[in-house]
């Protein structure tokens, strides 16, 4: 038996990170009833372990509760706990999409934040009736009026109507449950209409295969149905309906306006993609749901197995991330100086830490991943257009045109004190100001950046120069010409291929000096002396030389035991499979490795 | 009746290694124990014994060096010495200016032994003084003293024809100052040949551990180069040359036996880890005997030598071998050598690209005859083989 619609309130959770979204779900959880006390474990959404150590949440989490309210009446509720990032911000925006209302978090002690206004731009976007929720009011530090006059100030929202609560505590959690059922709106469809549903999101479970979490439009979804995905043409039979409460729990149907998950026999996450319309084969709807496009990758960097007898178990590894991640892209890459590795696509810079994260915890590989950089547009002098993912693949300047590169909109809110550094750091990386108002006591400041310059350090920069209180958010806003060369680095006159980069030529000879310096402490003497230069386009910007090594021989003589110096000498030639010839000098591997890891320290 | 087929200008050498010291001193990681007693008439039989062995399988050959090397041969019983020599004489030939080492502590005790050592046939001692200073003898774990030292040379200067002592250098804080003071007193005390041995910290010595603890530095590359370079500036003014890495002598003063070694010639190793390099039947041999002294031993007790299986040393592996050793000498190698040990053509022997790269530095030299590293070659020799054989 379905609800009908009135019954049901679909909702998310906003909030900038850590402003108690995941604790505040649990209370809800908990009041009605999904789980017993027993059962409940902090943040009970966050499945995965590093979600719950970071506090974000990856993947699109739904769960039904069944609520009384004050009428009488049962209501089901669809709580759906949204990834928060901009990383997965289209991942976002269709989990919003199968909402009609919004919980907005603000962080009594902490006001509005940068994430919390990209959220909520989405969620109206998607034409969200809203309640501010101000949180932590058990804090002594709470301010309930600062909060909510910020949200009236910068958002521009109504807040008479706002709850105060504490996630921790439970105060006033009641009183929210009844608002969700008198302030927000219950879903439209209709349930004599073909089956239109929006899949919402997908992940592979290893028992039931790929889990697909759906919100029926209208019609139903049975198991043993027929269903075609609309955007990729595939048609499967539902073989499971079900609901999370948050345990799954098996259902005949899902009915229009109500949110759960099913699976169809899918053993690739590929295969379906969020914000495809799922509709019924035999009875179609007549137009797919609007708004739905692939995911993109914005960020790129290579991994390579720092230990290069390893890169099979990377492959499985990434393999498996992928069966969970349709959004991560990877092909495998052969570099001169690193080996085997693979070229990697993320949506953006946390996606990009998760999965670096995750090989290395998930899996114990140790990585090295290359700088990380962008996707560039190439206009060519011959009218040709190329996309460029790799630095290496960067073609000779002479036959470039033009280079065009991504450009984000930041928002940053940080203390007063700390304005002037942020301006400059946003100025040293090319920024251009859009807007820069006052929050209550606090700076917000709009930039247009080169995703370029930040995807190199801007965070760390950012929060160090603010001591952590700014908080940082963005989206890919368009793309631009700029003044952009490939910086190659050479050993002893051969470019190492695993350190080219593009940046900006204001910024190459700083950077080129930067490495050739980091390189020469890294390197070991040699042999022969080695130039380490830093090169745009066939010229220098930067050089260091590392002079010969002045003595190297056993002075020993071994009483006559030739075979063990022999054996030594056949141990080195071994060695050297790890290095890399440039010249006449192999450069172990490990050298290159650090420079990499070392990140850009001042 | 064997063939024999050596090199034409090759030499043939005999090494009887003496396993026992008084003490383990910390730098050391050659094959030597500290016994509370050793049964010297056991060891005299099983070394002449084991003499006997190599004798048969290489009928005919001329001796032209004999070396009783270590651990401590000034500890072994001079009979011992003599019974292996005359074992040596009856078997082989003697060449008519046959060099018989034996190395030497300077002990008091030891020294009061070398004219007995005469008597049984040494005729050249290798003194292992390693220093001239108090404070740095003892941070060698030396059982000797400077005034010990001094006395030893004295009496070996007048016991034997020839003599040698060895110094360690590069030692933690040495500076060259002090080097080159110590060095040039060391000349005037010298009789024609020095080993000057920069110090090198071993697996599984006392120092590899106190040393990877932090309780000492040895110098790095830089100050190592200085010290060498500076040895080789004063040795060379003093007319004593390197003629290898670390050997210094006046011209004919050069230890034969050593040159055997690095002219890739022939030997015996007789006594417990002794290696030796023999060619039977066109065939190159590598020999090695068990390294435990009471197992070499019982062996040889028990099957008249103490000998691991030999192993074939490939054409590829001799040429390897035949620069590796050569190159620590300055005169180099002959290419006719490598021809001889590699059967190959000299044309094939090296990539051009790799000689220009180093003779371009400075650091070899290739003629149609020979092939050398240079003085800053050798000084790299590690990094010039790697490059040159890897
Ligand atoms: N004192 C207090 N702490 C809270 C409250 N809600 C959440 N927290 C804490 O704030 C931190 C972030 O909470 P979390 O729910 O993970 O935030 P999220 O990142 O928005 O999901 C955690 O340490 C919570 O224990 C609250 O109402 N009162
Ligand atoms: C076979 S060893 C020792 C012979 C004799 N028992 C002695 O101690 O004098 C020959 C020489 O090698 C040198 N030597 C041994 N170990 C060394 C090390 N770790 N570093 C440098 N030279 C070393 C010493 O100069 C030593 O005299
Ligand atoms: S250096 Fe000489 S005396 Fe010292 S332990 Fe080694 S062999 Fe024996
Ligand atoms: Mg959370």
């Amino acid at each position: 038996m379905t609800k009908p619609l009135e019954h049901i309130r679909n909702f998310a959770i906003i909030a900038h990170i850590d402003h108690g979204k995941s604790t505040l779900a649990d209370r809800l959880i908990q009041s009605c009833g999904g789980l017993e006390a027993r059962e409940m474990t902090e943040q009970v959404l966050d499945n995965m372990d590093i979600e719950r150590e970071r506090g974000i949440t990856i993947k699109a989490q739904t769960v039904r509760l069944a609520y009384t309210a004050k009428d009488g009446i049962e209501y089901q509720f669809n709580l759906m706990d949204t990834p928060g990032h901009v990383d997965f911000a289209y991942e976002v925006s269709r989990s919003l999409a199968s909402c009609e209302g919004s919980l907005l978090v603000v962080d009594s002690t902490q006001g509005v934040e940068a994430q919390t206004l990209a959220n909520v731009y989405q969620a109206l976007d998607n034409n969200h009736e809203i309640i501010t929720v101000v949180n932590k009011i058990d804090l002594p530090a709470a301010d309930v009026e600062a909060a909510k006059k910020e949200v009236e100030d910068v958002i521009g929202l109504d807040t008479s109507r706002a709850v105060a609560v504490s996630g921790k505590t439970g105060v006033n959690i009641p009183a929210l449950l009844e608002a969700i059922v008198t302030d927000l709106p219950a879903p439209k469809g209709n349930p004599d209409a073909p089956t239109k549903a929006l899949l919402v999101d997908s992940w592979y479970d290893s028992y039931l295969g790929v889990v697909i979490l759906v919100r029926v439009i209208d019609g139903y979804l049975k198991k043993g149905q027929k269903i075609r995905f609309m955007a990729t043409g595939a048609t499967r039979d539902i073989d499971r309906v079900g609901m999370f409460t948050p345990k799954k729990v098996v259902l005949n149907e899902l009915g229009p306006g109500e949110m759960g998950f099913i699976t169809a026999a899918i053993k690739d996450i590929s295969d379906t993609r969020v914000g495809d319309t799922i509709t019924d084969e035999r009875h179609q709807c007549a137009a797919p749901l609007a708004g739905f496009k692939p995911s993109v990758p914005m960020v790129f960097c290579s991994l390579f197995p720092a230990d290069s007898s390893e890169f099979e178990k990377l492959r499985e590894s990434i393999g498996k991330l992928k069966l969970n991640d349709a959004s991560l892209h990877y092909e495998a890459e052969s570099s001169q100086a690193l080996g085997m590795g693979f070229r990697c696509g993320f949506l953006g810079l946390l996606h990009m830490e998760i999965i670096q994260e995750r090989l290395d915890r998930e899996f114990d590989l140790d990585l090295i991943p290359t700088a990380p950089s962008v996707v560039y547009e190439l206009k060519l002098t011959n009218g040709d257009n190329l996309t460029i993912y790799n630095p290496v693949d960067m073609p000779e300047p002479q036959r470039i045109a033009e280079i065009h590169e991504p450009w984000i909109k930041a928002t940053i809110l940080t203390p007063d004190e700390y304005l002037g550094g942020l301006l400059q750091l946003c100025q040293e990386r090319r920024g251009t100001q859009v807007e820069l108002t006052y929050v209550g006591n606090r700076a917000m400041l709009v930039y247009m950046l080169p995703l370029n310059e930040v995807v190199f350090d801007f965070y760390d920069r950012l929060k160090s120069i603010s001591r952590g209180y700014a908080s940082f958010d963005y989206a890919i806003d368009h793309y631009q010409e700029g003044d952009l060369v490939k910086m190659e680095i050479l050993v002893n006159q051969e470019p190492v291929d695993a350190l080219a980069m593009i940046v900006h030529r204001s910024q190459a000879e700083r950077r080129g000096r930067q490495l050739c310096e980091r390189l020469k402490d890294l390197i070991p003497r040699q042999m022969f002396k080695i130039a380490i230069q830093a090169a745009i386009g066939g010229k220098i910007v930067a050089r260091e030389d590392l002079s010969a090594m002045r003595k190297d021989v056993t002075a020993k003589c071994y009483g006559g035991d030739i075979s063990r110096k022999r054996k030594l000498l056949d141990k080195q030639k071994k060695g050297k499979l790890k290095m890399r010839q440039y010249g006449n000098v192999d450069i172990p591997q490990s050298a290159f490795i650090a420079a990499l890891r070392m990140g850009d320290e001042k | 009746m064997s063939v024999i087929q050596t090199h034409p200008e090759s030499s043939f050498g005999l090494y009887i290694h003496w396993p026992f010291c008084l003490s383990k001193c910390p730098y050391c990681d050659f094959n030597s124990h500290v016994h509370d007693r050793v049964d010297h008439d056991a060891w005299r039989e099983a070394l002449v014994r084991e003499i006997n062995h190599y004798a048969a399988m290489t009928p005919g050959r001329v001796l032209s060096s004999i070396f009783f090397g270590g651990g401590t041969p000034s500890l072994m019983h001079p009979e011992t010495v003599a019974a292996a020599i005359d074992e040596a004489q009856k078997r082989w030939n003697f060449s008519n200016d046959i060099e018989i080492t034996l190395e030497a502590n300077p002990t008091s005790v030891e020294a009061d032994k070398f004219t007995a050592f005469r008597r049984a046939g040494v005729n050249r001692v290798s003194l292992g003084i390693q220093s001239l200073r108090e404070k740095d003898l003892e941070f060698l774990g030396r059982k000797h003293n400077v005034g010990e030292a001094r006395r030893a040379i004295e009496i070996a200067g007048a016991t034997f024809d020839r003599f040698s002592f060895d110094l360690i250098y590069a030692r933690p804080q040495q500076t060259v100052a002090a080097w080159k003071e110590e060095l040039e007193e060391a000349l005037t005390l010298s009789g024609g040949h020095i080993s000057l041995y920069q110090l090198t910290i071993e697996p599984g010595t006392a120092f590899f551990a106190q040393h990877a603890r932090g309780d000492f530095m040895i110098p790095n590359d830089m100050a190592a180069g200085d010290l060498y370079e500076a040895t080789q500036d004063i040795l060379g003014a003093a007319g004593m040359p390197a003629y290898e890495i670390s050997n210094h002598a006046k011209p004919g003063e050069e230890s034969r036996h050593n040159m055997t070694y690095w002219r890739y010639g022939d030997y015996v190793g007789v006594g417990p880890g002794a290696h030796g390099r023999l060619t039977l039947d066109g065939q190159k041999k590598a020999t090695r005997a068990h390294r435990a002294p009471e197992i070499w031993l019982n062996d040889v007790t028990a099957k008249g030598h103490g000998a691991h299986p030999f192993e074939d040393v490939t054409p590829d592996q001799r040429m390897t071998e035949a620069l590796m050793m050569g190159l620590r000498l300055s005169e180099g190698i002959p290419l006719s050598r490598l021809e001889h040990e590699s059967g190959r053509h000299r044309d094939t022997f090296f990539d051009a690209k790799k000689i220009k790269a180093l003779s371009d530095e400075g650091y070899l030299t290739l003629s149609d005859t020979h092939i050398a590293a240079t003085a800053s070659g050798r000084q790299r020799l590690n990094a010039l083989l790697s490059y040159l054989v890897g």
